[in-house]
């Protein structure tokens, strides 16, 4: 089981380069890269529906936000300390994704883009209505004396990293097992032709229904994350545009690889990053990058990797 | 003993009436082939019995249970498995796993490397076992979709035109292994090839017009003066 190795060893070697990097980082880019952790950690989430399972959803904001919200309304009105709130956002974004899926699982492509599309911009709609709570686009801050996690300071920029990096490696650990285990073969198929697995003997909307719930629970679990790590909570979070970035992350990265996601986040982030502080017009470098990338590496970074030299990347 | 049975089975899309009043039975262990001209509705009786479309009317009823109102995979799992008239591997999966994920849904988990190995043994594709099936030749993957039938270990096994597009030493290679098979299972197999008809079948059902024309054994079926006229051609 030499690819078995490989594999491993490749996905826990970059989780402790991920390690590493916190103790030479300069502090500028150690928050970056905390920030960009629990970002690919949405992405990862969002790679499962559409890099395996084949379903373009674009309304994964909604997940997100179900987390953050989840977590940052019960800390704020209901004086949850920052575990339960955690455990809320998730389950949050658990009960958002079955009951999108249940409905959404009913239409296939172009309709199942809609209305993933449709019941997230009603969702962050009904964040601002309830501006009473939500205080909806401005949003509001979770006090650092509220982001402590059994006893850690959670605005502590150490103990942020931290905190991110155990999300990210749990994300991409699950990811991982479950790509190679046989759900997620049978998840792989149905992306390439679902009809088949049918006839094969598998139910495919109950196997589509819980690579749903699994990835918007993941999604819900960075968005709850971002809320508690970086103390904000806003109605930004669950826009559009929110369901388009994990989409171009993946898109970038490579979907359909393990890798991509992070692959995919970090590039996106340092290309603004670094464009912006050459140019105002920094969209336009971007939008000019990612152009180019479509065009030369149509399948991501990590997915054109695997074309090229790695086939035994998952 | 009838393992298979239809009783006024009916498809009909929009004004069309793609099969009409269809009454079936097939025996446990029979071969039986299905044939008629191209339109004749075969693919979409098939599709009714395996689940793939439902009927406007009538039933269908495997080993005495009525199955009419089972999803497919409902139906895949009691034992019905299906290949498909157009190739429908899994081009990007390896033939491995191709045929792991045809066998896992039917046998225990420890047996599936195992009973991959011997299905591809059987068709003759062991030595291609960690490819891409993308890779294979289009006979191969005619195989190859074969093998993804037969590992399920099926009742029955609905084989909707296998021979379409093999060379002439693959259709000999193709006769061997029903003749294989035939001892473990029922096999419905939709054919053009009249060869293979007469070689293999113990009797030959034939639709015309979405309607039972004829059946009986291939002889009788070969100097039934109707289906010559529908189907095979005079002379």
């Amino acid at each position: 089981m030499n690819k078995t190795r490989r594999v491993i060893g490749l996905h826990l070697g970059l989780l402790a380069l991920l390690f590493a990097l916190q103790f030479v980082l300069p502090a500028y880019h150690h928050g970056n890269l905390a920030r960009i952790m629990v970002l690919a950690s949405y992405a990862i989430g969002y790679n499962i529906l559409f890099g395996y399972t084949g379903l373009l959803s674009l309304g994964h904001a909604l997940f997100f936000a179900a987390g953050m919200y989840g977590l940052s309304l019960t800390i704020q009105h209901a004086g949850f300390t920052a575990a339960p709130a955690l455990l809320t956002g998730l389950i949050a974004g658990a009960a958002v994704s079955a009951a999108l899926a249940l409905l959404a699982l009913r239409t296939a492509g172009v309709a199942f883009m809609i209305v993933t599309l449709m019941f997230a911009q009603a969702g962050y709609l009904t964040i601002l209505y309830f501006a009473q709570y939500t205080r909806g686009d401005e949003g509001f801050v979770i006090q650092a004396a509220q982001r402590v996690l059994w006893g850690i300071d959670l605005s502590e920029p150490t103990n942020r990293y931290f905190a991110a990096f155990i999300l990210f490696a749990t994300c991409l650990l699950v990811s991982l097992a479950l790509v190679r285990a046989p759900f997620g073969r049978t998840l792989i198929a149905i992306r390439e032709n679902e009809e088949r697995v049918r006839m094969l003997g598998y139910n495919t909307f109950a196997h589509k229904l819980a690579a749903m719930i699994i990835s918007g629970t993941i999604s819900a679990s960075a968005g709850a994350a971002y809320g508690l790590l970086f103390g904000y909570a806003g109605a930004s979070f669950a826009s559009v545009q929110y369901s388009i970035f994990p989409l171009l992350w993946v898109l970038l990265g490579g979907a359909g690889t393990v890798l991509g996601p992070f692959v995919g986040t970090l590039f996106m982030f340092y290309l603004i990053d670094l464009s912006s502080g050459i140019t105002t017009a920094y969209m336009l470098i971007a939008g000019v990058t990612l152009i180019v990338l479509t065009l030369f590496a149509p399948q991501g970074l990590v997915g054109e990797l695997r074309r090229r030299v790695w086939r035994w990347l998952p | 003993m009838t393992l298979l049975s239809t009783r006024g089975l009916t498809k009909s899309f929009g004004g069309l009436q793609a099969v009409t009043n269809v009454d079936l039975d097939l025996p446990k262990g029979e071969v039986r082939a299905l044939i008629g001209p191209n339109g004749a509705g075969k693919t979409t009786l098939v599709s009714l019995i395996c689940g793939r479309l439902a009927p406007s009317s009538g039933t269908v009823t495997f080993d005495d249970r009525a199955i009419t109102d089972l999803p497919a995979h409902k139906r895949v799992q009691l034992g019905i498995a299906y290949t498909f008239q157009i190739t429908s591997v899994f081009p990007r999966l390896s033939v491995r796993e191709n045929v792991a994920l045809a066998a896992r849904r039917h046998i225990p988990k420890p047996d599936v490397p195992a009973a991959v190995d011997s299905a591809l043994a059987r068709v003759g594709l062991k030595n291609r076992i960690d490819e891409d099936a993308g890779n294979l030749s289009y006979g191969h993957q005619r195989l190859l979709e074969i093998a993804m039938g037969f590992v399920q270990q099926p009742r029955l096994l609905i084989l909707d035109e296998p021979t379409q597009g093999l060379a002439d030493h693959e259709i000999e290679n193709f006769k061997a292994l029903i003749n294989d098979l035939r001892k473990v299972t029922t096999i419905l197999l939709i054919e053009h090839n009249m060869s293979v008809v007469m070689e293999l079948a113990d009797r030959v059902t034939v639709l015309n017009f979405g309607e039972l024309l004829a059946e009986g054994t291939p002889q009788q079926i070969h100097e039934n003066a109707e289906v010559q006229a529908a189907y095979l051609g005079k002379g």
